[in-house]
């Protein structure tokens, strides 16, 4: 196929040549993913731990849920969040449509039921060789919970990771609240789809080899980053 | 702890500082086509609109459905697309100002070179699309609602087929936009209704070509209508009307008319002069 | 949060009174009472499966029994679970540094930093650890590790200190090491009571034996009588090596 020839050399040129549209929206891309996993692993790291290590009621059905969320379609959490943030939704009044807040909302929603989820599995794992340890210790509730989280930090990044992959690499949720707006909220993923709306085939695929080139990027930097900490406390 | 104190500081600080400016800035939100956007129409007149006004213009390309949608809730300033007859209602029942003319382009029918049903250069569509269904010839429609595809649905009415009840047959529903309709229709060597101005512009070909240009009936007439600041009041009304008001100024117009791709011109200003 | 510790009446004895444990319909631990004063080296002893393990988790509270009490003689108010430590056959190592380790109970006590470095730093070097602060506490040899567990331990400054089967996967260099630490902190004021299957660990560490069987309390002496005068056929065997699987 020419097309798939031409896309690498899309990408190639796309990334030599410092396109200024293109480092614009690697740049958005890059900050409204991590934002998203940001407040995702702030708000799911705790959450997961939580429904690891403590009985209360509802709980099985919490975990249940997180376990389905996972899967959940991006287009629907995009039109999710559109009736929320729509003026004529409950919270329109904030302004946040079409811009990267609601971008970000959207993947965080995304996201956190991954991390969440992943995050419950290992501490649950972790407390299994620590809970006497930390019973002796007469560690509280919370003292127990940050222990954990901080001591499988390792195996959480795993789970961060695999919440980023899902937010960079999604287009339904912000092809919906973002708009697509040129210069202000065009991603990756939106501009490939208008690529391909365009018939420009090459150019879309070539956007989305330089996707996947940062997608790499960031998970062996965090991997690199794990590995040198590692075999200090691990 | 200290260290994981400073980190979560670390997260809030990097989120102040993401998105300095969100705010504090003249700009409107305008929902329009994928046709306008994808044709480079936005692309070429923005800037100039943007240069003389300082007002930054947001275009959010979806189809005349979903645009219609978005403005019904208020999500943008201005309404600007291809579908008279949703225009006039959306005004009529108070969503919006008042309708202005500002361009137009018109619908080709463009199919696979082989050109199965024998329609290439005709001047009838509806009789084109008659000869299309008879002859179970590949067609794939829009299906989303949108501009285009309200069109072409009325154009098999004028041609009294009913093909939606072929749908999954050679009638073929893509329920996506203009661009992943013409690359479906490459892909299965389908006819399809396309605006000129996305064929035009659309690199993707593969073995189509216009077959069927040319019929007032398929005359693709665009407005703008600012959203009611009466049902909205958020709606940055001064600023969209600025922007309509360009759109119909001489300026404007020729902004429009001077948007070339590969030599040809894509849309044609017909904009009632003032007071006419 | 000024530490529990302060308080000075102490927490000992511990008194057991018939006390039972049950798991999945079965009794392991059945009918044991006694107490333990302060000051001794107290070793229950007993062959694999007599429940040591067990006695020594229901005494620092890890598990509840089915049936009896446990009562330790503190006034209320006191923290009890502050007061003691415990460690384990396999020491579960935080993934820290080693000096983390140490600081870590401290930490949740909210002992005060510049108290907390300097108990640190003198329970590393009590356990010949100083060197080793700055490395990841999993990287440490098997006696290391154990070492670590009861420096620990010992930077609590418990009254009690339990320990089960502290030696049982070491070689004989290390456990030796292990043993003079843990003289080192019964010298320091604590209690010690500790599970082994070792006789001749029981012979160099114990002040009193307690012997266990099957779940039963069989015989309590002091460590010579013990091991001259058995009262039961169970620990005369047990001594003779017929009952040491």
């Amino acid at each position: 196929m020419d097309d798939l020839a031409a896309a690498f050399g899309q990408a190639a040129s796309l990334l030599l040549g410092f396109d200024a549209e293109l480092i614009e929206i690697i740049g958005l891309s890059l900050r409204v993913s991590f934002m998203a996993v940001g407040l995702a692993a702030l708000l799911g790291l705790p959450l997961g731990a939580a429904v690891a290590l403590y009985r209360f009621p509802g709980r099985t059905l919490l975990g249940a849920l997180l376990n389905a969320f996972m899967g959940l379609p991006p287009v629907v959490v995009g039109l999710v969040v559109y009736l929320m943030l729509s003026r004529a939704g409950p919270l329109g009044a904030l302004g946040l449509l079409f811009t990267p807040g609601a971008m970000i909302l959207a993947q965080c929603l995304l996201v956190l039921p991954i991390v969440a989820a992943l995050s419950a599995q290992i501490v649950a794992d972790l407390n299994e060789e620590y809970n006497e340890q930390l019973h002796s210790f007469a560690a509280g509730p919370l003292q127990r919970l940050a222990t954990l989280v901080w001591d499988g930090r390792f195996s959480l990044m795993t789970a961060i990771l695999a919440g980023f992959g899902r937010a960079i690499a999604e287009v339904g949720a912000v092809m919906i609240v973002g708009g697509n707006i040129a210069h202000s909220t065009r991603v990756m993923t939106t501009a490939i789809a208008l690529e391909t709306s365009k018939g420009n085939l090459a150019l879309a695929l070539g956007l989305g080899i330089v996707l996947i080139a940062l997608a790499l990027a960031v998970n062996f930097a965090a991997l690199a980053l794990r590995d040198a900490a590692r075999p200090r406390y691990g | 702890m200290v260290k994981r104190r400073s980190f979560v500081a670390g997260v809030f600080l990097a989120a102040a500082v993401a998105f300095p400016s969100l705010a504090a800035e003249r700009s409107i939100v305008v929902a329009s086509t994928t046709s306008t956007e994808n044709s480079g129409l936005f692309g070429s007149i923005l800037p100039v609109f943007e240069a003389a006004s300082g007002i930054r213009v947001k275009v959010v390309a979806v189809g005349t459905g979903q645009a219609i949608k978005l403005a019904k809730n208020g999500d943008a300033d201005v309404l600007f697309v291809h579908h008279r007859p949703s225009e006039e209602i959306f005004v009529a029942e108070g969503y919006g100002v008042k309708r202005f003319e500002v361009m137009y382009n018109d619908f080709v029918l463009v199919g696979p070179k082989s050109d199965p049903a024998g329609v290439r250069g005709m001047t009838d569509a509806p009789a084109a699309l008659a000869r299309i269904a008879a002859a179970k010839a590949t067609f794939a429609s829009r299906g989303d609602d949108s501009g285009t595809h309200k069109k072409e649905l009325g154009l098999w009415q004028a041609a009294k087929v009913d093909a939606v009840a072929a749908s999954g047959q050679w009638y073929r529903e893509t329920g996506s936009g203009m661009g992943a309709t013409l690359n479906t229709a490459a892909g299965l060597g389908a006819y399809a209704l396309a605006d000129r101005g996305t064929w035009i512009s659309f690199a993707n070909k593969g073995d189509l070509e216009i077959m069927v240009e040319g019929d007032k009936r398929m005359f693709n007439p665009y407005g703008a209508i600012l959203v009611n600041p009466a049902k909205h009041k958020h709606v940055k009304a001064a600023e969209g009307q600025a922007f309509i008001d360009w759109l119909v100024s001489d300026a404007g117009q020729k902004a429009i008319a001077d948007y070339q791709l590969g030599g040809l011109q894509l849309f044609f200003p017909n904009a009632k002069k003032a007071g006419s | 949060m000024a530490e529990p510790a302060i308080e000075t009446s102490s927490i000992l004895p511990l008194r057991l009174e018939s006390v039972s444990y049950e798991a999945s319909g079965k009794r392991l631990i059945d009918g044991v009472t006694f107490d333990l004063r302060a000051g001794t080296r107290s070793v229950i002893l007993g062959p694999n499966g007599a429940g040591k393990s067990l006695l020594l988790r229901l005494c620092h509270g890890l598990i509840r029994p089915s049936a009896g009490n446990v009562s330790w003689a503190a006034a209320s108010g006191v923290a009890v679970p502050y007061r003691q430590a415990m460690v384990f056959q396999r020491p579960v190592l935080l993934r820290r540094s080693v000096a983390a380790n140490v600081a870590y109970p401290l930490r949740l006590r909210r002992t005060p930093a510049r108290e907390r470095h300097a108990r640190v730093e003198e329970a590393l070097s009590r356990a010949g650890l100083s060197a080793l602060a700055g490395r990841a506490a999993r990287s440490l040899s098997g006696g290391e590790q154990q070492r670590l567990a009861i420096a620990r331990a010992w930077v609590m400054r418990p009254e009690v200190l339990f320990l089960d089967e502290p030696t049982a996967n070491l070689d004989p260099a290390a456990a030796r090491a292990i043993e003079s630490l843990i003289d080192g902190v019964h010298a320091s004021g604590a209690k010690i009571v500790m599970t082994t299957h070792d006789l001749g660990q029981a012979r160099r560490l114990a002040d009193e034996i307690l012997f266990l069987h099957r779940g039963h309390l069989l015989e309590r002496a002091d460590a010579a009588t013990f091991f001259t005068k058995p009262k039961t056929a169970e620990a005369s065997a047990f001594l003779k090596g017929d009952l040491s699987w």
